[in-house]
């Protein structure tokens, strides 16, 4: 036994060493960021995390090569039909001639075309698959992260890290990616068939161009910064509208609507001036391409009628030389435009990247964990603290056993801790010292698998999922069908209020369960938490929205069903508390009183003054 | 007038007609944008002609006499290198103002759809998931406006095709009616593509809205999630959405990977028609050898802007598909009707409160109305608790009172008046409801206190005062000016309603409605808050001695409902019984058995106790039940 506590203590990871910590300094805030890093490095690990982007890229690859050989066709077609067709040199036609050049040539277009479609075809597949694995591996993480980080960010823009952020890579990666590899490959052919037309030339589109190239870093970092911008500027748009649409209540109740129009009408307007920021930045490269391209077709023209008159150029030669400037140009216009669609892409990919990147702090030990003692568990705390990201601690050197099969209530004033000390027994953070033992194991040690399925907590607010009461009630135990969702009411004392539902088990409870009352979500919370059938049950104030009546006949049924189990609850309502076995009271992040109700009434504590005070506003004594 | 949308029309016009609203709505950009586009068009065709005029003027003269002057060369360059300033001109200009013009219909649009979310009543709201209004704000909007920005340059090319279309009957009329009869195949081509991928692209952003539905769903829940260990079988429900997405966007692909190699090969077999047919004018002496070469140069210059042309039409579809969801908002009937009667402003005092025969079902379960012709009436100035068992309809109650909704019958009057009847904001400013699940906003404690109004400090301090939120808002970091995070997250849920609290508290409001909002506090601070609403008489008090306010309070606890001067017992949607709390305990025994669940609870809890107290011996023994002072031994056998 204490072979493997040491054990543990070595093999388990960082937040160790934060246990080591003085009391003073609170772990650093687990905000979900951006990922760090140059674009390239965004992109490669991007690569990484996708592996189905690259696979099979060389057949890909392969297509996109031939599709763009198939441009340089047209150029040498004419050049062709000028030189020996119409002969500028000879000045003889010859039709025959230009027939076959056409007919092959077009064979050529056409496959240039099926190949470009099947290049495309690949491409859509192999992002889409990628993309689609990103999305379900982000979307992964951000449940494997724990509550504090999860609570860390606007759920808005979690949602956006799996939707519009992945979008914004999609662009990039179908039309982008390739793109620029077939742009950077097709300067590279133009350039060395114009080199082969004439090398002089070829150096003077080059030297056209240079400023342009030469300047590209700079420039592409300003872009980034300033669609990084605009993402941001969305981001803050989206929380302005979230806020707005999950508090419409309260919005209207106070006739704040003008208030928060404003607000929203502000971030609109905010991306607007963020989007044309980037729009100038991106239309001023553009234009500097176009200027570099009218430099270089001038060039041409001057020095290949200069070349031509010292006789090293044929006037065939030129007018190709020409057409080949257009096929640098275009790829190089081309690849401007992708880049600033990169640099779009990179502020999405950061922040999807950032979001997998950001290493869950309370984490599933898998494979190499432990299980759970069969039968009831006993719950250890061993000198537990514990503090919330940058802040104070909320819980000081807790130690408590609770044996297998009691029944504990803990009480405390509001801010006390108690939520705290649940979320530490359940497993939703970890300690900042000491341990907490789920019987007699490390709760870092034991399997996920095990944990939640054997120790259930029913949080304050009774969130459902948008489905039936049945859907909801199966949400605990996956196999359990409708008879046996309504057996669960009816366990715990519901039978009636589930008669009263207009459709029985198969009531529509809404998005956010919003369509039942407040008290009514929290009775499908109750029964979801039965069907798990857990060996230690957690209720946190489950019941604070529900009528004392209804409150009273549950705690009976509850009492029932789960004797030879273990169960805590949150009570501020101390009905609960007089028959528990054990009251455990909370102030100020201490536990500091426990013991039966009727010890700590009559040794006139904390608890003895709460009791009072209760019996007063509800007893009614 | 504009003509309407036309619902009926195929996917190409209804998207011609959003790019239609597109210019209506922004003349001069689109004017200016239109104009940059022109420049850009003509410098093309410029850029053509001019490369053309030098091949004939300064190229082919030079080398068939191996010969060349300054003066010729400097004119072709100099000619080349002036319409390529123009033309970059005519971009800047196009580029520029085309994402003007999207961005502002874009910013236009937002504004709208946010503006239909606040008007928008409750009901409307609950309907749908917030996920999906955010995806019309956000990806419709944007989708709606996508070919706008393009669509100058289009525009710009017809201009230019027109020209280049010119130019090549001018050069040659019968190579010209070859490079001519490109624009009906790219025409077909599209034709082609618009039908097939439209209803393929609408499928992807259905199945985009209800990927961010799912995803906003499971993180909302995710404390759930979590507790229950159903992360791999939410990841199963993501990744079934997510697949069916990837599917559509392959499927929506497949469509594209064929469009554009198409219309890219369109221009290409249109030059080297050019060439067989240019080489048979040339050899029949009808062409010179520079008409062939200016006509093909023409028609692959003209490649890109078919494509570009391509572009705005291969958006139509999407644009549709996000106007048309966009629409819907816009479109979506405002069921809030507001009269003009403003609360006259002298009118200080305590608020007359009537309830008659008010009937109310929700939107979809009209055969179950929550409220049956309930009746009731409060005098100015009196507290009235209002309990009911869970579900009986007392939120339902208290949203009707703040004119979150309206009665489907009966009605409810304010001083006399139906609330319907109030001009807009007039309820609002006489009416706070604290509802039972707080709301936070994302801001510092003093914005959430007082929601843009303006009140002093110690307005707020006051109002913290009284619910019980002095102490812990002073141990915050910055006090007021410290911002809480989205849903107060960084409080605890009681620290959260104490906040919420005093939020109503400090708009000394004329009728308050209280919905279980202290049912977080415990009860040592929910006695205080109460004490201090009483102490004040009330809410805080407008001048005089008068109580400032009616108060209508829906609780369970003895106290709460001690404090009030009536009792109404709501009961199958109406009111089952009224009077004091001493009155109904004797003649309401629905209350009775609710009230005094408690007491019995205790009673019962201290008769077990004491015969527990005999058996604890056992107990122990047993070591099912460990009393405290065994608890070392249990220790050792846990250890
Ligand atoms: N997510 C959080 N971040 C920072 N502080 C928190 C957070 N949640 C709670 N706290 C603080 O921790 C203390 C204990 O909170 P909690 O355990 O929720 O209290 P209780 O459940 O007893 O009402 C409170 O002072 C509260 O402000
Ligand atoms: N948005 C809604 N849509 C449909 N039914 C609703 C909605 N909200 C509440 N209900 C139903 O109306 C009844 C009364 O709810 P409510 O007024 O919240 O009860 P309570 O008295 O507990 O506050 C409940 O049976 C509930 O199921
Ligand atoms: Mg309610």
């Amino acid at each position: 036994m204490t072979a493997t506590v040491e054990e543990l203590e070595q093999g388990t990871e960082p937040s160790r060493e934060q246990a080591g910590q003085p009391a003073a300094t609170a772990p650093e805030a687990p905000i979900v960021g951006e990922a760090s890093g140059g674009p390239l490095q965004i992109v490669r690990s991007g690569l990484r995390l996708s592996p189905e982007f690259t696979r099979g890229i060389g057949v890909t690859v392969l297509l996109a090569l031939i599709a763009t050989t198939g441009r340089i066709v047209i150029p040498v077609a004419v050049q062709q039909a000028m030189d020996k067709g119409f002969g500028a040199a000879s000045g003889k036609v010859d039709v025959t001639e230009v027939e076959h050049m056409v007919l092959i040539a077009a064979c050529a277009v056409v496959t240039t075309m099926i190949s470009a479609t099947a290049m495309s075809r690949r491409l859509y597949r192999a992002s889409e698959a990628g993309l689609a694995g990103l999305r379900i591996k982000a979307f992964r993480h951000v449940h494997d992260l724990s509550v504090a980080h999860q609570q860390a960010e606007q759920r808005g823009s979690l949602v956006s890290r799996v939707t519009s952020d992945v979008d914004t890579i999609t662009n990039f990666i179908q039309e982008g990616g390739l793109t620029l590899v077939v742009s950077i490959a097709q300067m590279g052919l133009a350039t060395i068939v114009m080199a082969v037309y004439s090398w002089q030339l070829t150096i003077l589109i080059w030297v056209c161009f240079l400023p342009l190239f030469l300047t590209m870093r700079i420039v592409q970092k300003a872009t980034g910064k300033r669609y990084s911008a605009v993402r941001g500027a969305i981001g803050h748009m989206l929380g302005a509208v979230s806020e707005t649409l999950v508090g419409a209540p309260v919005v209207r109740a106070y006739g704040i609507e003008g208030r928060m129009a404003e607000r929203m009408n502000a971030s609109i307007e905010g991306t607007r001036r963020a989007q044309i920021r980037a729009q100038k930045i991106v239309v001023s490269t553009f234009s500097a391409g176009e200027i570099a391209a009218g430099l270089a077709n001038a060039g041409v023209i001057v020095v290949g009628t200069l070349l031509g008159v010292g006789g090293h150029l044929t006037a065939g030669q030129l007018v190709a030389m020409l057409f080949l400037v257009s096929l640098f140009i275009t790829p190089v216009q081309w690849g401007v435009e992708v880049l600033n669609e990169a640099q779009n892409a990179i502020s999405g990919w950061r922040r999807v990247i950032g979001l997998l990147e950001a290493v869950p702090d309370v984490p599933d030990p898998g494979e190499a964990g432990q299980d759970l003692p069969a039968g009831p568990l006993d719950v250890r705390f061993e000198h537990v603290a514990f503090a919330y990201p940058g802040g104070a601690r909320v819980l000081h050197d807790v130690d408590a056993l609770i044996p297998a099969r009691s029944r504990i209530a803990v009480v405390g004033e509001t801010g006390s801790g108690k939520t705290t000390f649940a979320k530490l027994l359940t497993r939703l953070m970890d300690p900042a010292d000491g341990r907490v033992l789920i019987g007699g194991v490390d709760a870092r040690r034991i399997r996920f698998e095990q944990l939640r399925s054997r120790v259930v907590m029913v949080p304050q607010d009774g969130f459902l999922f948008e489905g039936t009461l049945a859907d909801n009630v199966r949400y605990g135990a996956p196999g359990a069908d409708d008879a046996a969702a309504a057996a669960a009411f009816e366990a715990l004392g519901l039978g009636d209020w589930l008669a009263g539902q207009p459709h029985g088990v198969a009531t529509a409870v809404g998005q956010r369960g919003e369509s039942l009352s407040a008290g009514e979500r929290q009775l499908v919370a109750l029964a979801r938490a039965y069907v798990a059938d857990p060996d230690l049950l957690l209720l946190d104030e489950a019941t604070s929205a529900v009528d004392p009546a209804t409150e009273q006949r549950i705690a009976r049924a509850l009492e029932a069903l789960t004797r030879g189990r273990t169960t805590v609850s949150i009570a501020h309502r101390l009905s609960t508390a007089q028959a528990a076995d054990e009251v455990f009271v909370f102030d100020a992040g201490e536990l500091v009183e426990r013991g039966p109700h009727q010890d700590l009434v009559a040794r006139g504590g904390i608890y003895a003054g709460l009791y009072a005070s209760w019996a007063r506003t509800a007893v009614g004594r | 007038m504009p003509r309407p949308y036309p619902v009926h029309a195929s996917p190409t016009r209804r998207g011609l007609w959003v790019l239609g609203l597109a210019v209506r709505t922004e003349k001069r950009v689109f004017a200016g944008a239109l104009l940059g586009s022109a420049l850009y068009g003509s410098m093309t065709v410029g850029a053509a002609w001019a490369v053309g005029w030098a091949t004939n003027h300064v190229v082919l003269p030079a080398f068939d006499t191996h010969h060349t002057s300054a003066g010729t060369l400097a004119a072709g360059g100099l000619l080349i290198v002036a319409v390529a300033v123009a033309k970059v001109l005519g971009i800047f200009g196009r580029r520029l103002l085309a994402g003007v013009l999207q961005f502002r219909m874009q910013a236009r649009f937002r504004r709208e759809v946010t503006a239909a979310y606040l008007r928008l009543p409750l009901s409307w709201h609950q309907q749908r998931p917030t996920g999906r209004l955010l995806s019309n704000a956000n990806s419709d909007v944007e989708m709606s406006f996508m070919p706008v920005a393009p669509m100058p340059m289009s525009l710009g090319v017809i201009v230019m095709l027109i020209m280049a279309v010119v130019d090549m009957f001018l050069t040659n009329s019968v190579l010209a009616l070859v490079g001519v009869l490109l624009f009906p195949a790219v025409i077909a081509t599209n034709t082609v593509y618009v039908r097939y991928s439209g209803p393929r692209f609408a499928r992807a952003q259905e199945l985009r809205a209800h990927v961010a539905e799912v995803a906003h769903e499971s993180f909302d829940g995710a404390l759930v999630v979590k507790t229950l260990g159903r992360e791999a079988a939410e990841t199963e429900r993501f990744a079934v959405r997510t697949r069916e997405l990837r599917d559509a966007n392959v499927a929506a692909g497949r469509a594209r990977s064929m469009f554009t190699p198409a219309l890219e090969a369109l221009p290409n077999l249109g030059v080297l028609a050019v060439l067989l047919f240019g080489t048979q004018q040339v050899a029949a002496g009808h062409a010179r050898p520079g008409d062939v070469v200016n006509i093909a140069y023409l028609i692959t210059l003209l490649a890109f802007p078919i494509q570009a042309i391509g572009w705005v039409l291969g958006d139509l579809p999407r644009a549709v598909v996000g106007y048309e969801r966009v629409a819907a908002v816009l479109a979506a009937e405002d069921h809030t009707d507001y009269g003009a009667v403003r609360a006259e402003r002298h009118r200080q005092g305590a608020a007359a409160l009537e309830f008659d025969r008010v009937e109310f079902a929700y939107p979809g379960a009209e055969g179950a109305p929550v409220l049956r012709g309930l009746s009731a009436s409060v005098a100015p100035g009196r507290t009235v608790a209002l309990v009911g068992a869970t579900g009986a309809g007392k939120s339902t109650l208290a949203a009707l009172l703040a004119r979150l909704a309206d009665p489907t019958g009966g009605a409810i009057r304010l001083d006399g008046t139906v609330l319907g009847d109030y001009a807009k904001g007039a309820i609002s400013d006489a009416v706070a409801l604290v509802p039972q699940q707080t709301f936070i906003f994302g801001d510092t404690v003093r914005a959430n206190v007082i929601l843009g109004a303006e009140l002093s400090d110690e307005a707020v301090w006051a109002a913290l005062r009284t619910a019980q939120a002095e102490r812990f808002v002073r141990a915050l970091p910055a006090g007021l000016d410290t911002v809480i995070g989205e849903r107060g997250t960084t409080l605890s849920g009681g620290q959260r309603q104490r906040l919420a609290l005093a939020r109503a508290l400090v708009r000394r409001p004329r009728l308050l409605v209280l919905d279980d909002c202290t049912s977080a506090v415990d009860p040592s601070v929910e006695a205080a808050i109460l004490d201090g609403l009483r102490e004040q008489g009330g809410p805080p008090a407008a001048d005089g001695a008068e109580p400032g306010a009616t108060v209508v309070v829906i609780a369970y606890r003895k106290a709460t409902v001690a404090l009030a001067d009536e009792v109404l017992f709501l009961e199958d949607g109406a009111i089952g019984a009224r009077g004091t709390h001493e009155e109904l305990l004797t003649s309401s025994p629905g209350y009775r058995d609710l009230l005094t669940a408690y007491a019995k609870a205790a009673e019962e809890a201290e008769a077990e106790a004491a015969s527990e107290a005999d058996a604890q011996a056992d107990a122990a023994q047993a070591a099912v039940i460990p009393a405290p002072h065994v608890r070392n031994q249990a220790e050792e056998v846990a250890a």
